[in-house]
């Protein structure tokens, strides 16, 4: 789950790592009572999930109530790529001497963290990382340790920070070690990381992002992320405990297994198709769950016909068969089905569906040949 | 031979008195897999169809002689599940579970490295590992399989069954079929399985199925053109995953340009990989290669 910048900038705060005082707020009123009472001059930052938000005019600066009022008025309820700005972060403008960067995250291949520190700032990472490598500092972190001040030092100073700041930068990095570890962060990134003019450390910016797996052991997280901002349709999905994302094309696509159902939108793609979606209806799925999945399918508008690619293990072939017929009677879909099932009970689930005689179902034997009808029927309905 | 569980696994199983897991335990069972026993801290002195259940993991490994742990217990305690078998002398550790925290698994990993180094651990969040004929430890379903000369290692579950069944259906078996999971930090990677397979007897040809995120993929490739003499045929699921999001394993995610489906299958054939664009293709090759 991604945060908001203030939500971060928070927890952050709460391991001791310096952020600027500043309140969120979600009207303009409370934008300009904010500002009166933190002092001016204040930035004004929409809150979405989403990069280049100075570009798209969502960080103002302004000096005084006037400016703030007008900065406010603006940006609440601006549209930042498809994201609607609903709550403002008003802090205290700072000075800037220097712009540092830092981030912890997993580093998957090492199977350790990975502790980043550049003095670049302030700029997209990927391009520093890609331009002046010798720039970007990586240090693996034994997890079972953790980052001690020293190894800490030690990166403030490769990676070249003021010398009279190495103390306040390694600080830093042990503090947003801290979140990462303690907030089951799978990254905390801070960009830029600034120095001001009278040498404090402190996070401008705050990207983290936390394990969903791990909610059961933060409570506090339940509120946290921009749910406002949401597709209603993945938030459904996800309730029903089925995975699903909404994708350009008009291929519906259900599977169970996510490598079989990346598989299965590669196929169609090959084909000469679109998908629609990617829905991994999981292992195990009865006929219920299956039901509400076609739903969720044909919410989509743009979806001209569908392509079930069941191999059943956990997930038995009858009751998927079952359910599709269940999502006939109640849903009554216009679009035609293809329909592949394999594996356990799957002559069962193919007799369900032959004495259903559903209307536009159309059963195939691989998944091939699956991906090579829906198509076919998908060019045909266009 | 095939590798991993065979003939010789004593089998015990952490969570047997939960609904998955007494069901797949006994699924096992029937298969032909010795299963020795199961811990339950609170159900110790009962038996779930005539198989004991221990207090804890050392209880079990000393009244039993397991030597192999499945792990089906719920997501928060998964991982100190695992860790205790290790502690108790278990060799091999399979982690069925799907959900456990990256943190968990991370430390786990890393413990299990230093303080236990000849446990090996296969998963989080995978179907298991089967072995036809011999024994089936987790999720797999046996029926599709039967013995043969080809292993196959892969991230997903159902994707495994899709190919092992396209390969069943031309004539080909299986010595063993090794389900590593998809999830951050998995306790086998491609690489560690098929170091097996090399060594393994039964085996002549690998197939390697992958997918979108991390390196794991690429890191094979460099492995496999220095260390494999038998032939290796790969899969990698994801071209179409859109860049950022998440398609359900907490492993396949796309940021940036590594880890993409293209990066991935371009690592694995600049080694000399043939690597198929469906499961059919993936079989295919793999015939053509066994027919010589």
């Amino acid at each position: 789950m991604d945060l908001l910048e203030y939500q971060g900038k928070q927890l952050f705060g709460r391991h001791g790592l310096a952020v600027s005082d500043g309140k969120a707020v979600t009207t303009v009123d409370d934008a300009v009572a904010a500002a009166n009472e933190i002092g001016y001059p204040v930035v004004v930052k929409a809150q979405v999930l989403m990069g280049g938000r100075g570009k798209a005019g969502g960080v103002k600066l302004a000096s005084n109530e006037e400016e703030a009022r007008e900065h406010a008025t603006n940006i609440l309820g601006l549209d930042i790529k498809g994201h609607i700005t609903r709550t403002l972060w008003i802090e205290h403008a700072s000075d800037i001497a220097t712009e540092y960067y830092a981030s912890v995250l997993l580093d998957r291949s090492a199977k350790k963290p990975l502790v980043m520190f550049s003095t670049e700032g302030g700029v997209e990472i990927e391009t520093v990382a890609e331009e002046t490598p010798e720039k970007l500092i990586k240090e693996n972190v034994d997890p079972l340790v953790g980052l001690t001040r020293e190894q800490a030092i030690g990166i403030a100073t490769k990676g070249g920070a003021d010398a009279d700041v190495i103390e306040g930068v390694a600080d830093a990095l042990v503090a947003l070690y801290e979140v990462w570890i303690e907030e089951d962060a799978s990254l905390a990134e801070i960009n830029p990381l600034i120095v001001t003019p009278d040498r404090q450390v402190k996070a401008l910016d705050a990207k983290v992002s936390l394990d969903g797996n791990a909610a059961f052991r933060h409570p506090d997280h339940a509120d946290l992320g921009d749910k406002a901002n949401l597709d209603p349709i993945e938030v459904q999905a996800a309730e029903q405990d089925v995975v699903y994302v909404k994708l350009d094309g008009n291929i519906g696509i259900l599977g169970n297994g996510a490598g079989l159902v990346m598989s299965t939108l590669d196929v169609v793609a090959q084909h000469g198709g679109s998908p629609a979606n990617f829905l991994d209806a999981g292992g195990g799925s009865d006929a219920e769950k299956v039901k509400q999945a076609v739903q969720i399918i044909l919410s989509n508008e743009n979806v001209k016909a569908v392509l079930f690619n069941i191999f059943g293990g956990i997930t038995r072939c009858d009751e998927v068969a079952n359910g599709l017929v269940a999502a006939f009677a109640d849903l009554k879909p216009t679009v035609p089905f293809v329909v592949r099932l394999d594996g356990t009970n799957d002559v069962l689930g193919r007799e369900i569906l032959e004495k259903a005689a559903l209307p536009n179902v159309y059963a195939e034997k691989t998944m091939d040949s699956a991906a090579a009808k829906v198509v076919e029927l998908a060019k045909e309905s266009r | 031979m095939s590798i991993l569980v065979g003939n010789d696994t004593k089998l015990a199983v952490a969570g047997i008195t939960g609904r998955e897991g007494s069901f797949h335990t006994l699924n096992n069972r029937r298969y032909g897999t010795n299963v020795v026993g199961g811990v339950n801290p609170k159900k110790a002195g009962e038996n779930v169809e005539g198989i004991p259940v221990f207090a804890n993991w050392e209880d079990t490994v000393k009244e039993s002689g397991a030597n192999t742990a499945m792990i089906f217990v719920p997501p928060p305690f998964a991982a100190a599940s695992a860790l205790e078998a290790a502690q108790a002398g278990v060799e091999l550790v399979v982690i069925i579970t799907e959900g456990i925290p990256a943190h968990d698994e991370l430390k786990l990993y890393n413990t299990i490295k230093r303080d236990h180094p000849n446990t090996r651990v296969v998963g989080p969040n995978c179907p298991g590992i089967l072995s036809p004929g011999k024994a089936n430890v987790g999720i797999i379903p046996a029926s599709f399989f039967k013995p043969g000369n080809v292993g196959v290692v892969s991230r997903s579950g159902t994707l495994t069954y899709q190919i092992g069944n396209e390969l069943a259906q031309a004539g080909f078996g299986n010595s063993s079929i090794v389900g590593i999971g998809g999830d951050p930090v998995p306790g086998s990677s491609f690489v560690d399985i098929i170091e097996l397979f090399e060594k393994d007897d039964q085996t002549e040809l690998i197939v390697l199925s992958g997918e979108i995120g991390g390196s794991a993929e690429e890191e094979a490739a460099e492995y496999i053109a220095a260390n494999v003499s038998k032939p290796v045929v790969g899969y990698i699921a994801g071209f179409t995953a859109p860049e950022g999001k998440q398609m359900g394993h907490a492993g396949a995610i796309v940021s940036g340009s590594a880890g993409t489906a293209a990066a991935k299958a371009e690592a694995l054939e600049s080694k000399g990989v043939r690597v198929g664009r469906t499961p059919t293709q993936v079989a295919e090759i793999a015939i053509e290669i066994l027919k010589g």
